[in-house]
């Protein structure tokens, strides 16, 4: 019997093979913190300059489109007979899978080829030489590998985590705040040599970058029992607004807008970014616009907007859009952030009446003499894009993250539906086993009678113990499984009603009831009731206009 | 004699008219010779059994001491007799006690391969291969997006997950006879000495594995060990577990599968693992063809499994090759 030797399972840092494995256990890890943990391990891992070229992949900042797809299947049949190829094509279903599955192995060096190295090779490659370096590089690779190359070459990696999620796994090797990472980010080069080197405690990089990010204040949850201990003379109030919160940046005749987080989203908006012609950081809400109205539009219209990185001239006349300031984080090169709202406010209400106000308007200030105003205002607020009330102290300064005291918001109570439990999908992690993702439908009118179409799925808002009594219902109550989901008896006299509470619906074509909702969760389990009794769409159609 | 004649596919499986013998039979027969104990291929309820003592041990494990009206245990290289067909057990590399069936009648000698490996195996003897006329293959992996990684390297993805989430408990599913004592005997190798806890199913079987001389190390069961001294462990158990309410009493359990097939990414997404290691105790597409190639037989059947790649990677070397279509092989869990 020999021993194995520990340190040959382990691979060569750096590599393109141990990039492949980060990525596969990605795609397979549900949980935030357990993504967020293999990413800061491999940075750990793996040198510079490799794990650079990693983090411009991950975050999405690198993506190259070197060569075709078909090129890697034309190389393979050079090596095997077209039907072994096709047999093996069929059973695996993806080309750049297969490819480097059925790859011949070179035994001696498969693994060692650098991630930064390949990624310079394929960013180098002509159109004539593409053939002979990619077969090279193939060689040199094993199967995982072979397929992030195949992958990136043709730039069709799939990583399946946010720009944020990379941000925060920085902040979690390097023992820092996201939000330094977050305002530095856009000012960084590949392969972030500067940064890992402050992350590892040296020095900070500077920030050089103009029209920068600078990382947002964010509240808490105000209820009212702790509304009761506010003085509310220091607090100003303002509506919530339910659009998406935003950062206009203007400097030296650099504009931007960015998400919240710090994503440059200006190609999708503009039409915002056009309006950017002043020197100055504001703060506010992205939302709708009717046109010709002035009216703001709900969050379904802003919904034609998102997730674009490009925008067609129609779409922006159809669905215009605007920004409704709140702060002033900067004005004429003053950084405004150590001053007091009321002051930053102040000089905000000058700011804005002098723009384009299609484009930028104010988010108003609101009268509350006392508690029950507010109440009253978060019960009945005025326009569709309002989800609650916000409180900020007159006296607090702009600070990056959620600090305690400063910013509350108050969100108005969630709608409520009764709907039918449907399908339900067992977990992960500490779930998994257990049936804990749910969805659940609402009666339509069909062509065989009221038949469920299901909109929405919710997996939390109960506890640990009706858990367990939903789970065995699921298991007393199967009709079919499909892997890992079942679905389960949903008739009008037999199955389980649950009352799903949420923050809003938006239309959705991707969803066979064509709505969507938004934030669901189980708030009662309704043993009590039979699934006739549960809602019709129409409950929820009227919640869209 | 022609080979068709000494061994013909029937409804029960493969069976040899001159010896009066089946080799595992899928249903009850009055003589059978069986390769090893996996229950695709040892079934219960034959009048008569020929197999390695190993074998027979494990059967009577599995299906209690009336398996068989007779049994005879073969040993590994001895010359035996059945029926006037000279027939001889050898080492096939695929799990303890599994066996390859050499036939021998009237100058014509056909190998029955059973299910084998080439791979590094510290629980059975390798395979050995015998040259032969008719060399009868399983296919299992019988297509060339087989190649299946050194074992080191997926030994060494568990150890490493281990010491990058040691507050997860490691619930490793793997196939009960064969592959879990496999896993953790290489787990040994590698120089992994915690305790490893094993799902109940497993207990008796790696009992026997002890007693026939395989290290296993310290092994507890899941059902006498609290959540807290498992977290960070390693531990073991049939694929079937792991979706299980059985899974609850972990906490954060990270859930990993130990198969052939988690070389494939959709099959790895199908079972729901976090951690999907690819270890096969059937030989790969590599190991197949090289291995058809050192015994240059006259001829190859295929069995279960991917049949038509392997047929025609005979035929493109010059092989003579034909598919055997039995029923009743069943490799999934692999
Ligand atoms: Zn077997
Ligand atoms: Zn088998």
């Amino acid at each position: 019997m020999t021993r194995l030797d520990a340190d040959t399972g382990a691979m060569p840092s750096g590599s393109l093979k141990a990039f492949a494995e980060l990525l596969d256990r990605l795609v397979l890890t549900p949980s935030r913190n357990g993504k967020l943990r293999l990413i800061a391990t491999y940075l750990a891992d793996t040198p510079d300059p490799d794990r650079g070229i990693a983090l411009a992949i991950l975050a999405g900042e690198l993506s190259l489109k070197a060569v075709k797809a078909n090129l890697f299947r034309t190389l393979a049949e050079e090596h095997i007979d077209p039907i072994l190829f096709r047999l093996s094509y069929d059973y695996v279903g993806d080309l750049a899978e297969t490819v480097s599955l059925v790859w011949p192995q070179k035994a001696d060096n498969a693994g060692s080829l650098g991630l930064a190295d390949c990624v310079a090779r394929l960013e180098a490659l002509t159109r004539a030489e593409a053939p002979a370096v990619v077969a090279d590089l193939l060689d040199r690779l094993n199967p995982a590998g072979r397929w992030a190359l195949i992958k990136l070459a043709t730039g069709g990696l799939r990583i399946g985590i946010s720009a944020r999620l990379t941000k925060q796994a920085l902040a979690l090797y390097g023992g820092k705040d996201v939000a330094e990472i977050e305002e530095l980010w856009h000012g960084l080069k590949i392969p972030y040599g500067d940064l890992f080197a402050w992350l590892e405690g040296g020095e900070k990089p500077k920030n050089t970058i103009i029209a920068g990010f600078s990382p947002v204040m964010l509240s808490h949850p105000l209820d009212a029992a702790l509304l009761s201990n506010l003085d509310l003379r220091d607090y100003q109030a303002e509506w919530k607004w339910d659009g998406i919160r935003v950062q206009a940046v203007g400097q030296q005749g650099v504009a931007r807008l960015y998400s919240r987080s710090g994503e440059d989203i200006s190609g999708a908006f503009p039409d915002v970014v056009e309006a950017i012609d002043f020197d100055a950081v504001i703060d506010g809400e992205l939302l709708a616009r009717v046109p010709k109205t002035g009216r703001t539009g709900t969050f379904s219209d802003l919904q034609q907007r998102l997730n674009r990185k490009t925008v067609s001239s129609t779409l922006l006349a159809k669905y215009p859009v605007m920004v409704r300031a709140y702060d002033l984080l900067r004005l004429d090169g003053e950084d405004l952030r150590e001053r007091p709202l009321s002051e930053r406010r102040e000089r905000l209400d000058t700011f804005i009446a002098n723009l384009d106000s299609d484009r930028f308007d104010i988010s108003p200030a609101l009268e509350i003499p006392d508690a029950a105003a507010l109440s009253a205002l978060r019960a009945n607020p005025p326009e569709p894009p309002i989800e609650g009330v916000m409180l900020k102290r007159r006296d607090a300064p702009y600070v990056a993250g959620r600090p305690k005291g400063q910013w509350w918001k108050w969100k108005r109570d969630p709608f409520n539906v009764d709907a039918v439990l449907m399908y339900a999908q067992r977990g992960h992690g500490k779930r998994s086993g257990i049936y804990s993702d749910f969805t659940f439908g609402v009666w339509q009118d069909g062509e065989t009678g009221l038949q469920l179409v299901p909109v929405g799925k919710a997996y939390f808002g109960f506890t640990d113990a009706e858990l367990a009594e939903l789970d065995r219902f699921v298991r007393n109550n199967t009709v079919e499984r499909y892997g890992p989901v079942r679905s389960v008896r949903a008739e009008p006299q037999h199955g389980l009603v649950l009352e799903i509470a949420f923050e809003g619906l938006n239309r959705s074509k991707r969803h066979r009831s064509g709505v969507a909702m938004r934030f669901p969760r189980i708030s009662r389990i309704r043993w009590d009731k039979k699934p006739i009794e549960a809602d019709r769409i129409g409950a929820l159609e009227i919640l869209l206009d | 004699m022609r080979a068709s004649e000494l061994l013909t596919v029937t409804d029960s499986g493969l069976y040899c008219p001159p010896g009066g013998f089946y080799i595992d039979p899928d249903r009850p027969v009055d003589r059978a010779l069986v390769t090893h104990g996996h229950a695709d291929h040892a079934r219960s309820g034959h009048a008569h059994v020929m197999a390695t003592q190993q074998t027979l041990d494990i059967m009577k494990i599995r299906y209690g001491a009336g398996f068989a009206g007779a049994e005879q245990a073969a040993s590994y290289g001895n010359d035996l007799n059945v029926g006037g067909v000279h027939v001889k057990f050898v080492p096939a590399g695929h799990i303890l006690g599994a066996a390859q069936i050499v036939l021998e009648f009237e100058g014509v000698r056909i190998v029955v391969s059973g299910d084998y490996k080439r791979a590094p195996d510290p629980t059975c003897e390798p395979f050995e291969p015998v040259p032969c006329d008719i060399f009868i293959t399983e296919a299992t992996f019988g297509l060339p997006v087989f190649s299946h990684p050194p074992v080191v390297e997926e030994i060494g993805k568990l150890t490493t997950s281990v010491t990058d989430f040691p507050e997860r408990t490691h619930v490793i599913g793997a196939y009960s006879l064969g592959k879990a004592q496999r896993l953790i005997a290489l787990l040994r190798d590698n120089g992994h000495d915690a305790p490893i806890f094993v799902h109940g199913a497993l207990e008796r079987l790696n009992a026997y594995y002890v007693s026939q001389g395989i290290e296993l190390g310290d092994i507890r069961l899941v059902a006498n060990s609290s959540a807290e001294e498992m977290r960070g462990a390693v531990v073991i158990a049939p694929p079937s577990a792991l979706g299980d309410r059985w899974m609850r009493r972990f906490d954060d359990p990270l859930p990993g599968f130990a198969s052939g097939w988690m070389q494939i990414r959709a099959r790895r997404r199908q079972r729901g693992v976090e951690l999907p290691l690819t270890l096969s105790d059937h030989i790969d597409w590599p190991d197949l063809t090289a291995t058809i190639s050192e015994i240059g037989p006259g001829e190859v059947w295929v069995t279960h499994g991917r049949e038509e790649a392997t047929v025609r990677w005979c035929e493109l070397n010059g092989i003579k090759a034909q598919p055997l279509s039995l029923l009743g092989f069943e490799d999934e869990a692999e």
